[in-house]
């Protein structure tokens, strides 16, 4: 009984460390994918291609979402704030909500899904079809070629995303409140213009969102990278790169949001 | 060719995600590009703030002039010290004025508006409202209120 | 000091590859166990064994993606294990590998695929990089392939346009890793003899790593034979063939049970079988 929970004990520390050398080897694998020496030519046209496959691909779900999340916003707000009379608010509410809280984390949850998930297979394939062993043996560095293009690429693009998605939805809010609900267009825009900051709001919103895009991407490439070399390995690394990312954007948002927005 | 599509797309999404991000900043939060250092600071210290915060808006005559920058106790009088930040443009409050902090409708936000005074001299960058009213709060307008009553019945 | 130059000197003209008590583990189990191995120049050298028994793992040791856990791997003189990062690549640059699946880059055209190698480390014009990747396409047959993009080609194209990939930057020895696998046979008679070519023609070292018996030992100068950890066997095809060792036999003619059993190492059948019926009820369920 004693060696049984003593055995326990050693497994619940293997586990631990196990989770502490996972993440020490993503920071490394992190660090060399940014800072070791470049030295190839045509860098430019690899981040773009990246930027067409993970950011121009992912702007339909992106705009759609926001336009639906801003409409809804819309809808609810108004069926509350009427009562107390103050629809006037309700763009205030829409645009407040979306560019602290929902452009961000949403945009990122989406991003996650959508461009994370295939970053993940797309490397782990790579893995498993020894495309990066065979580039490796022709001496270039896949961390430089593979993955530095593609962690770029992840953290321009979701703040760029994170912005369409807040200006869609706010769009959406618009619709819905002014065009169908009939609240005056001018205190629907003043109301606005008034509550929100460009730097406390917006501003803090776009640093969120750089958060998230540096975590995201960097589970996704790193889940990749590090997939066992078989379908079931891609398939659990893909698995993993969303429920993690996912994790981390809502924890992370929680945290920032205390520092950011926590004297308010 | 389809290279250039791509880079095309790309230019385009990076577009988008900026021009997004300006419609924010110009429509949304209503960051006009003039309003940024043509603001001159005027202090005025009141009993009580009440729910005044910063960013509140400072009004005369129904127009709002500046903003609140940044609201903090004085140590040595114990009353709330308010630094505004009022347009540039608007540069000639008489030194008499008074600055009253007052709510818009019953439940609405607190902002401080000005009242014009009388004199030839007009208030400076730094300088500081000496007439000034506190916010009402309402509790307190209750409590006198019944006070006033029961006095009253006796 | 003289003497030890001139002694590597004839190493060099001896063996392209030297390893020497190399012993690599994965997890606990021992993959190599202290073997010797020689790889001479300009010979064609089968490493053959059954499947499990760390064939490729021997090439990635030598490639150096892997590092043993003891012994030394000398390349072309030069000791794998001092060589800094970017001495490594310089030597990389001497080796091409072929891989199991091909390993084109599938974002790449064939053209850009063979010009790869050529864009990275050297600094020729563009007319003469599309001369070299041409000339290496028609090498192995697939000149008129070259706009194609990879999803578009069969396994043994595949395979062939990964082969003038390899090639592309004139390597003094080419790895292939079970280039004969899923193979159809005009496919695999196609590999055979560009193997043979290159290495008659261009002097190519070459190390074939394997179970095709019969392929391989149809071009291969030199077998050796690995399992267990060890090299159980070398020669030439026709020594290896007429050997008495039981091991080597069982392997060169193909016989299901030897030396090395048809069963994995298992408890005793009966044993098993009786011990099924206690715990497999409750697993079922």
């Amino acid at each position: 009984m004693k060696f049984d929970v003593l055995d326990r004990l050693a497994q619940l520390g293997q586990f631990g460390l196990g989770h502490i050398q996972s993440l020490g080897r993503s920071g490394i694998f992190l660090f060399l994918a940014i800072f070791s020496r470049a030295g190839f030519s045509g860098r430019g046209s690899l981040l773009i291609q990246q930027l067409y496959n993970v950011g121009v691909l992912s702007l339909i779900i992106v705009t759609v979402s926001g336009l639906f999340i801003g409409m809804v916003l819309g809808l609810q707000g108004y069926s509350i704030l009427v009562r107390y009379g103050s629809e006037g608010a309700v763009g205030q509410l829409v645009a407040l909500s979306l560019v602290r809280e929902l452009g961000p984390v949403v945009t990122a949850l989406l991003f996650a899904g959508r461009a994370g998930s295939a970053l993940t297979a797309e490397i782990g394939l790579m893995k498993t079809t020894e495309q990066l062993s065979s580039m490796e043996m022709i001496g270039v560095d896949p961390l430089k070629r593979i993955i530095a293009p593609r962690f770029w690429a992840g953290v321009i693009s979701l703040p760029l995303l994170t912005a369409i998605f807040n200006l869609v939805g706010i769009l959406g809010g618009v619709m819905v409140g002014v065009d169908w609900l009939g609240i005056y267009e001018g205190s629907f825009w003043t109301g606005m213009q008034q509550s929100v900051d460009f730097v406390h709001d917006v501003g803090n919103g776009m640093v969120k969102s750089l958060v998230f895009g540096i975590v995201v991407t960097w589970i996704a490439v790193f889940q990749g990278y590090d997939a066992i070399p078989t379908s079931e390995g891609i398939s659990r690394a893909t698995t993993r790169t969303v429920v993690y990312a996912s994790l981390a954007v809502l924890g992370l948002d929680f945290i920032l949001t205390a520092v950011m927005f926590g004297e308010l | 060719m389809r290279m250039r599509t791509v880079e095309i797309s790309v230019g385009a999404f990076m577009l988008a995600g900026m021009l997004a991000l300006v419609a924010m900043a110009v429509k949304v939060s209503g960051l006009s590009l003039k309003s940024g250092g043509e603001t001159y600071e005027l202090h005025a210290y009141f009993d009580n703030t009440g729910a005044l915060k910063p960013r509140s808006k400072i009004s005369m005559s129904g127009v709002t002039i500046g903003k609140v920058k940044e609201i903090e106790l004085d140590k040595n009088t114990y009353m709330a010290k308010v630094v505004m930040d009022i347009n540039r443009h608007i540069d000639n409050i008489p030194v008499d004025s008074t600055a009253a902090i007052v709510t818009a409708g019953l439940l609405g936000e607190q902002y401080i508006s000005i009242s014009i005074g009388g004199d030839e001299a007009y208030l400076r960058s730094g300088d500081r409202f000496e007439d000034t009213q506190s916010a009402l709060i309402l509790e307190e307008l209750i409590g006198k209120f019944l006070l006033g009553t029961v006095n009253k019945g006796e | 000091m003289m003497n030890s130059a001139s002694s590597c000197e004839e190493n060099r003209t001896d063996n392209f590859i030297e390893i020497r008590g190399l012993t690599f583990y994965r997890g606990a189990r021992a993959i190599f166990n202290n073997i010797d191995l020689d790889i001479p120049r300009g010979k064609v050298v089968g490493i053959m064994g059954p499947s499990g028994t760390g064939k490729t793992t021997l090439l990635r040791l030598i490639g150096r993606q892997l590092r043993p856990d003891q012994g030394s791997i000398l390349i072309d003189g030069q000791d794998l294990s001092s060589l800094s990062r970017d001495q490594l690549f310089v030597l990389r640059r001497k080796m091409g590998m072929l891989f199991q699946s091909g390993a084109l880059f599938t974002d790449l055209s064939v053209f850009e695929n063979v010009a790869f190698p050529l864009r990275i480390h050297t600094q020729l014009s563009e007319s003469m990089i599309r001369d070299i990747v041409l000339m290496k396409l028609h090498a192995v047959g697939l000149r008129g392939a070259w706009s194609l993009m990879p999803s578009e080609l069969s396994g043994g194209m595949s395979r062939r346009v990964a082969l003038a990939r390899a090639i592309a930057l004139d390597p003094e020895m080419v790895m292939y890793d079970e280039p004969f696998v899923g193979q159809d046979p005009i496919a695999m008679g196609v590999l055979v003899e560009l193997i043979r070519k290159l290495n008659q023609a261009l002097g190519i070292t070459s190390i074939i790593v394997s179970h095709d018996l019969h392929e391989t030992a149809s071009i291969a100068d030199l077998l050796y034979l690995i399992a267990d950890g060890d090299v159980i066997g070398s020669g030439t095809p026709e020594e290896m063939l007429s050997s008495n060792d039981e091991r080597v036999r069982q392997f060169m003619q193909g016989l299901p049970d030897g030396p090395v059993p048809f069963q994995y190492p298992a408890d005793d059948y009966q044993d098993d079988l009786l011990a099924k019926r206690h715990t497999g009820s409750g697993g079922i369920q």
